[in-house]
């Protein structure tokens, strides 16, 4: 999983079926001190997140998961809003 | 799997039902020669690992949700061992 920043959000208009109700977000992956790493991803929304919000997000197969039983056709999805973190 | 190093601890409210409960701690990729590679993780703890740990970890979905005994968790990352040695022969 990664750290992410939520920076918006995407709509389709001709989708996959299964993509159907699916809040598609955009995420800039982060550092832990809050620079951004890497391109910014489209991720599937499970738990309510907004644009501004701190997130984490997994990738790959998993990230359908929290969906099922829709097998839904996505690489990476949001998990979890962060609360705080803290190093060291 | 991959070496890491435990950077901190992450604190997430809301989240999906099947981590409720898991440890989620920042883990920063490294090299053999201990250095910093890669963006930093998060990953899921299944041994009790605490910050400034050097620890072994899986990079995919199934094996991760193994780790922490949770069938279909949506997570890809997991600390599976804290390292004692690594022996570069």
């Amino acid at each position: 999983m990664q750290l992410g920043r939520v920076v918006g959000t995407v709509v389709l208009n001709n989708r996959n079926a299964a993509l159907e109700g699916v809040t598609l977000l955009l995420v800039q992956p982060l550092s832990s001190s809050r620079q951004s790493v890497g391109r910014v991803i489209v991720a599937a929304d499970s738990v309510g997140a907004g644009p501004g919000e701190e997130v984490f997000f997994v990738r790959g197969r998993e990230a359908s998961f929290p969906f099922h039983p829709t097998e839904v056709p996505v690489d990476a999805g949001i998990v979890g809003i962060v609360d705080h973190w803290h190093v060291g | 799997m991959i070496l890491a190093r435990v950077t901190g601890t992450v604190v997430s409210t809301q989240k999906n039902r099947k981590l409720e409960g898991a440890k989620l701690l920042l883990v920063q990729p490294l090299t053999l020669e201990d250095t910093p590679r890669g963006p930093e993780l998060l990953a899921v703890d299944g041994v009790g690992a605490g910050v400034h740990e050097k620890v072994l970890i899986v990079l995919e979905g199934r094996a991760a949700s193994d780790a922490i005994d949770r069938k279909a968790a949506p997570v890809d990352a997991a600390i599976v061992g804290i390292v004692d040695v690594v022996d570069l022969g």
